[in-house]
């Protein structure tokens, strides 16, 4: 049943590392477009606050999929815009699709660092500047070890999704996971289950423990109020 | 407006505002200057690219509308299909029996940890192995499948995660004037749970409706986003128009489902029918729903 596995024709190894790396890269892309996002929307500046709130929403309410294949055929196909990865088009999609779902999945970040920031209570804030700190002090001291002990929670749901998200990157052709599972389905139909099974098995290996491990950090962590 | 983060402005505050619009501004007006700059040099700003979606009405009847109908359909049919499911689930992980509540509790942390992609792969060669299912309809069997799995489970954390917001007094009250469980549940528990949860549930239609696109990529699916495609080839290589209006029809459904979603919130609170129990979105994205 499990012939597959051994028979050397799939990387199934291969491509759950290419799922990881896709992962990896994307969540640090995120993590630093989600942190300038939500600094914007919570910037004393109209206009910053303005352009924020209309990226999230717009881009929030866009499907992923339509954000990785307008990558690939906006971007590359049309514009010939390739990130710097040369001709070798699996670098082209690689990079293509980290950036689509930077641009997504920054939109999550921003918004749970946001509420990070609203779940501090104004009398921290109105406090500390009656007790003469400045803004940076305000910010630093107060306002932000609050807020980020409280998004660690929502930040780690923002990494589970983002790791399954990493799916969609088999729309523009990445040597991903769900799209060594796609070929295995139509080649070993005898093993339909067993593949499934198998595919399944690693992405609840990815995504089980970093839920777990992050539950029990933000549980720890967070301002018992 | 009080804000945690800053006072009313004073004089200089205000001028640093300014500076930093304007900065804001050039960089702005640098970067929609460059992407136009470059998508004119592709010849992708042409009149004729771009005029088909407000001149050609074929544009709309053939293409975009019906695929927006395919995305609509599958998506009303995987909730359909996934309520009364998930609810059974979620009912199911609240029970007092362990041999009821673990297996269900297995299966709605399984389905919930896996990508929707992967289930609607594997739904779709299930399909076409073990069913004699018209390979037309199969793509939207295929979608259809695998958005009811996955969102049953998400609605059933969403449904368990209303039943545990209420206060704990409602169970203590219906206990205490001789309910059953079953009655507790169907007359006390459920109806409050339903108003503390429906937010929850229309944004949860977003994740839906956004998820139908991963099978007109990947499936063959004739929704919204497959329809690019058969834009471009009619319309002369206007793939960033077919794109941008197919995005904007999404962008245009999700945000009426998602202001929908807050007025009904506000609405429920304000009503104050509910109990002021709210569903802790954390609870459901645990897992993470948000493809």
């Amino acid at each position: 049943m499990f012939d597959f596995l051994s028979s050397g024709r799939y990387d199934l190894l291969g491509a759950f590392w290419v799922t990881v790396q896709l992962t990896f890269y994307s969540a640090i892309g995120s993590l630093i477009w989600g942190t300038l996002l939500a600094g914007m929307r919570v910037s004393p500046v109209p206009l910053l606050r303005a352009f924020g709130t209309a990226y999230v929403n717009l881009v929030r309410n866009t499907p992923l999929t339509i954000i990785i294949v307008a990558s690939s055929l906006g971007l590359y196909q049309t514009l010939g815009i390739a990130l710097g990865a040369g001709e070798n088009f699996d670098d082209i999609g690689f990079r293509l699709a980290i950036l689509g779902m930077v641009v997504y999945t920054g939109t999550f970040v921003c918004e749970a660092l946001r509420s990070g920031i609203n779940t501090v209570p104004v009398g921290q804030a109105e406090a500390a500047r009656a007790m003469g700190l400045g803004f940076t002090q305000v910010l630093t001291l107060i306002i932000l070890p609050q807020a980020f002990r409280s998004v660690v929670a929502p930040l780690a749901n923002v990494l589970i999704a983002l790791t399954k998200n990493t799916t969609v990157a088999a729309a523009i052709g990445v040597a991903e996971a769900s799209l060594l599972m796609k070929e295995m389905l139509e080649n070993e139909t005898q093993a339909l289950f067993a593949v499934f099974g198998v595919v399944a098995f690693g992405f609840i290996v990815l995504t089980l423990p970093t839920g777990l491990l992050l539950g029990w950090v933000a549980k720890r962590v967070a301002v018992k109020r | 407006m009080t804000s945690v983060l800053y006072d009313a402005p004073g004089p200089s505050a205000k001028r640093r505002n300014i500076i930093y619009t304007v900065v804001f501004l050039i960089i702005f007006v640098l970067a929609a200057w460059w992407a136009l700059d470059t998508m004119a040099s592709k010849n992708q700003l042409d009149a004729e690219k771009w005029s088909p979606f407000v001149t050609d009405s074929k544009v709309w009847t053939t293409f975009l509308l019906p695929g927006l109908g395919e995305t609509l359909k599958a998506a009303a049919l995987a909730l359909v299909i996934a309520l009364p499911l998930g609810a059974a689930l979620g009912i199911g992980r609240l029970s007092d029996h362990a041999w009821i509540r673990v297996p269900v509790g297995v299966v709605v942390e399984f389905f919930r940890s896996i990508p929707v992609l992967i289930m609607m792969v594997f739904a779709s060669a299930l399909f076409s192995q073990f069913t004699n299912m018209d390979s037309e309809i199969r793509p939207l069997w295929s979608v259809v499948t695998g958005l009811v799995l996955y969102n049953a489970s998400v609605i059933a954390e969403i449904v368990r995660a209303g039943i545990q917001s209420l206060p704990t007094g409602q169970t203590d009250a219906a206990k205490a004037i001789g309910m059953r469980k079953g009655q507790m549940m169907v007359f006390v528990l459920l109806p409050q749970a339903v108003t503390a949860m429906l937010p929850a549930l229309v944004s949860q239609l977003v994740v839906i409706v956004k998820d139908t696109a991963l099978g007109g990529a990947l499936l063959g699916f004739n929704e919204l986003l497959s329809q690019v495609r058969t834009i471009t080839a009619n319309y002369g290589a206007n793939t960033i128009a077919a794109l941008t209006v197919v995005a904007l029809l999404f962008i245009a459904v999700n945000f009426a489902l998602t202001s929908f979603a807050g007025w009904l919130e506000k609405r429920l609170r304000r009503a104050k029918k509910s109990s002021g129990a709210e569903v802790d979105r954390n609870v459901i994205e645990a897992g993470g729903g948000i493809v």
